[in-house]
């Protein structure tokens, strides 16, 4: 089975951002070879929801990229949204208190300048939108472009109608470099894959993968724990949120955050997620953090107090220290591409990262200036554990 | 009584019983707490108390057994030693980590778990017992697996058929085939025949003969052999038609089920071409063994070693506190959970009110089980599904009942869209994914995939409603801050 394979473009790395990879660089021509240890989608993507969200984020590059996301997704729809189960559900950010919802209105504007369609929701107006909220609600906005996947049938239709090749069971264990310096390929358990270029897709362990081309990139984990119902008739229709939600997204501390989004979904279940902790892969059930959890979304709907949560899941979000993504050449190490670090919002910037690396590969000029992504804009970074 | 060390016993089959009447005996105050609304577990499952069953006797061997421990428990609940709460579904046992640490080796600190509970037939209320320690008891349920027509009403699994002999008694007058591999199917076809029902067929997918052969296992056990013996005499005498190496193929039926295809099977396990006979008949128990309860276990965080949760010699778990007996840490039948749950109880005993255990005080025991683990461990070696089991799948057979997923969806799931494990498969195709979280289906979609079967993660034992996890542990939480 140690036969040599070669090909254009190596991408390490089998969920939802190495399947987009592999999509738009096959799609623009390239021969492409998709390698993972695992199965596809056995990494954080299966253990992540599916919400494209522009809501929760502030004016800046990582909302031009979820905005650009957003557009790629829909024209995916159109060939496989089915498939993956894609909803243009639109999201609802609903405040607890008057000065809460101030708060938020100013949020949505400045979104609005950045290209954000963002509703602002009086009390009556947010009843119609969700019949089964709690009641006493002063309002909201609503958010047409939030959208929905199943991430592990995205990750998986992506790569099906890519045209890539798929080789599970492999672990990269080398990244293979000519005498010059530059990428030559990887090393695999099951033999060589040639290549001169090497897309780092691997999650959450990018990290270790960039270590094997001898550069460093502090991909770390941020822990999150997601809740599923029974299923149910659609009771929530869109993706809700109280607004607490923004600031924990955006919250650089390790301790707990647990504001919970709901969502219903086209199989049934009613998704509640997601915790957010800095505790390294620790994957021991936390009571306290589901118990947050489940408080969280019995507030926002009562109703579901009555409904049952079947199973809970948890996955490691890759985050880098500054939030954003590492997309983009490695000029360390040329022929070494990133693609990893997406944190808990992979799976929507995942369409705008793989069309981006498409684009950088072919010579083309990106929709979107990839500077803030630069995977080398972490120099002498201290060599941090699982923090 | 409140002063003494608090044991919590979670399952009241043989080894939660036997370990429960032990304790108790021994300085400890036990709460046993069982889902069932009788104790008794798989094995002494009572028929209803309403039914006034004549003779349950009959249906029973080891009934002394049974009548010993019963009565023993009434006389420890009588005395305020122990506290039996049935009807309590435990969805959750919860380590405190934000205790003292305490004692390690005396089972942990005081009041270092909570069982979480739910209820009653709804499975609402919530309940929090506090404990020192836990005993798992879980047992084991049974390992299904699939066949084109294997959802007819009709079709059971050899639990199903039992718990109907002993639970409602209501049953003859219908003709049965005994299906799939391993011992317990001798009980359940011996059982139908003398409840009245015409077994038309035992159909054994392995060659018990082979078994014969580990004359060392065998001679250990001479009670195992009488039984055996007994079982075969039955058989015999109810005209039971013996088909070893052989498998159903197929249940058909319009409504339900009405006949069954069987067929021999060549020794690479497959079908022989053209041995395939139809039998007539309205009820099929099929059964291929047990697997263990390690829901609790696994998310506690003990160790498992394989599909069952790894105990040392007095039956205590790698997590400091809790202890483990019977069928959850291997399968062996009800004699050996007795003999697990008899040294877990001596042993949690002695530990929980600070004495060092004495292994003599259990010898007895201990030999038994060593003795029953070989002889296990050589039944397993002999009885096993048809090595080619999956072939029979055809890809309209449903594989998950709750989320009616298909043979074909699961294999194009494998070949074309990259998964490669349960749990890829599961998000791929949603199998497992319903109200049984794949206890049912686990076995067969891991078969289908062509990889190990692995215990999956299920945190929570029982759904629970999300208003009472919203508040779970949330009281001891406030007061021990
Ligand atoms: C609880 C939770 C909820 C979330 N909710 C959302 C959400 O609603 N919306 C959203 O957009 N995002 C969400 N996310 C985040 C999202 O899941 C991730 O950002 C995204 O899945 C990352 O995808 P990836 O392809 O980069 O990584 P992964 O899916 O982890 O893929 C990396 C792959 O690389 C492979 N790999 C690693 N090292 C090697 C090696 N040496 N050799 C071979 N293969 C290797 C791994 O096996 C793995 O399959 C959530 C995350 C969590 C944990
Ligand atoms: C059809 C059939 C025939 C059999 N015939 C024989 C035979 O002839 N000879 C023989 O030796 N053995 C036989 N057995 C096997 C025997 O029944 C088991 O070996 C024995 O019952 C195992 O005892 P246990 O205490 O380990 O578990 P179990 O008897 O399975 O008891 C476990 C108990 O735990 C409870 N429980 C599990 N999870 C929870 C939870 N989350 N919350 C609350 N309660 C819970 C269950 O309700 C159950 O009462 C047979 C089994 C079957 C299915």
């Amino acid at each position: 089975m140690s036969k040599r394979l070669t090909c254009d473009v190596v991408v390490v790395g089998a969920g939802v951002v190495g399947a987009a990879c592999a999509f738009y660089a096959a799609r623009a021509g390239l021969d492409v070879v998709v390698v993972d240890r695992g199965p596809v989608s056995g990494g954080t993507t299966g253990a992540g929801e599916g919400n494209l969200l522009v809501s929760d984020k502030e004016p800046g590059p990582e909302l031009d990229l979820a905005l650009l996301s957003g557009r790629l997704w829909a024209q995916l729809a159109e060939e496989i949204g089915e498939f993956v189960e894609y909803e243009a559900k639109g999201g609802l950010v609903v405040a607890s208190t008057p000065g809460g919802l101030t708060a938020l209105g100013r949020f949505a504007e400045d979104q609005r300048a950045a290209g954000v369609v963002a509703e602002p929701v009086d009390g009556d107006s947010l009843y119609d939108l969700e019949p089964h909220l709690a009641p006493g609600l002063p309002g909201g906005v609503y958010y047409p472009q939030d959208c929905q996947v199943m991430p592990a049938l995205a990750a998986a239709h992506l790569l099906r109608v890519s045209g890539a090749r798929l080789l599970t069971g492999r672990t990269v264990t080398d990244v293979l470099l000519k005498r010059d310096g530059t990428v030559d390929g990887v090393r695999t358990s099951l033999g060589d894959i040639l290549a001169p270029t090497v897309i780092n897709a691997a999650g959450t362990w990018g990290g270790e993968l960039a270590a094997l081309a001898g550069v460093a990139l502090p991909v770390l984990p941020r822990r999150g724990f997601v809740l599923v119902t029974e299923p149910l008739p659609r009771l929530v229709r869109h993706k809700v949120y109280a607004a607490d939600y923004v600031a924990d997204v955006a919250s650089d501390s390790a301790a707990l955050q647990t504001s919970p989004v709901v969502e219903g979904t086209a199989a049934g279940p009613v998704l509640i997620g997601a915790s957010r902790e800095r505790v390294g892969f620790d994957r021991t059930f936390s009571l306290p953090v589901v118990r947050a959890l489940a408080a969280g979304a019995t507030k926002l709907f009562p109703f579901l107090s009555d409904v049952r949560a079947m199973r809970s899941y948890l996955g490691f979000r890759p985050y880098l220290p500054d939030h954003l993504p590492a997309i983009g050449p490695d000029p360390r190490v040329p022929g070494l591409v990133h693609a990893c670090g997406h944190e808990g919002a992979g799976i929507g910037l995942a369409t705008g990262t793989g069309h981006l690396i498409a684009q950088l590969l072919g010579g083309k000029t990106p929709d979107l200036d990839p500077a803030p992504f630069r995977p080398d804009r972490f120099p002498d970074f201290p060599d941090e554990e699982g923090a | 009584m409140t002063d003494r060390p608090h044991l919590a016993v979670i399952g009241a089959g043989p080894a939660g019983l036997a370990a429960t009447v032990t304790a108790a005996a021994h300085g400890v105050r036990v709460t046993l707490l069982d889902s069932a609304v009788q104790a008794g577990g798989q094995f002494y499952r009572q028929p209803a108390a309403e039914l006034h069953a004549g003779r349950p006797q009959a249906l029973h061997h080891q009934w002394r057994t049974w009548e010993r421990l019963r009565d023993a428990l009434a006389r420890h609940v009588a005395a305020g030693r122990a506290t039996y709460l049935t009807d309590h579904h435990v969805w959750f046992v919860e380590r405190r980590l934000n205790q003292q640490p305490g004692t390690a080796d005396r089972g942990g600190p005081r009041g270092a778990f909570t069982v979480h509970a739910l209820l009653g037939p709804e499975q609402e209320a919530p309940v929090e017992v506090t404990a020192d320690a836990v005993l798992l008891a879980t047992g084991g349920y049974e390992k299904v697996l699939p066949f084109p027509g294997w959802t007819l009403p009709g079709v059971l699994t050899a639990g199903g058929a039992q718990a109907m002999l002993k639970g409602t008694l209501a049953v003859s007058g219908r003709t049965a085939v005994v299906a799939g591999t391993g011992p317990l199917l001798l009980p359940v076809a011996t059982g139908l025949a003398a409840a009245g029902v015409e077994v038309a067929a035992l159909v054994e997918s392995a060659d018990p003969r082979a078994f014969l052969r580990r004359t060392r296992a065998l001679a250990a056990q001479p009670g195992k052999v009488a039984e055996g013996a007994q079982y075969a005499a039955q058989l015999l005498r109810h005209r039971v038609k013996l088909l070893t190496r052989h498998t159903v193929v197929e249940a058909h039926g319009d409504e339900r089920l009405e006949a069954v295809t069987v067929a021999a099977l060549d020794t690479d396990g497959r079908v022989r071409p053209g041995t395939e006979r139809r039998i007539a008949c309205d009820t099929l128990a099929v059964g291929h063994g047990m697997l263990p309860h390690t829901d609790l276990a696994e998310t506690l965080g003990c160790r498992l070693d394989g599909l069952h949760v790894q105990v040392d010699d007095e039956q205590r778990t790698d997590v400091p506190g809790i202890w483990a007996a019977g069928e959850t840490t291997g399968i062996g039948g009800a004699a050996l959970s007795l003999a697990e749950g008899h040294i877990a109880g001596r042993s949690a005993a002695a530990r929980l009110t600070g004495a060092e255990p004495d292994p003599r005080t259990w010898a007895t025991a201990a030999k038994s089980r060593t003795g029953l683990r070989e002889f296990f461990a050589a039944l397993d070696t002999v009885y096993a599904p048809p090595a080619r089991w999956t072939d029979l799948v055809t890809d309209d057979t449903v594989v998950c009942r709750c989320e009616e997923v298909t043979g074909g969806a699961i294999r194009e799931a494998v070949a074309r869209l990259g998964a490669g494990d349960v749990r890829t498969v599961k998000l791929l195709t949603r199998a497992a994914m319903g109200w049984c979280q794949g206890r049912m289906c686990g076995p067969a979609v891991a078969g289908l995939a062509g990889c190990e079967l692995t215990p999956s993660r299920r945190p929570f034992a029982r759904p629970v409603p999300l208003g009472v996890l919203a508040h779970a542990g949330e009281a001891e939480d406030d007061e021990h801050q």
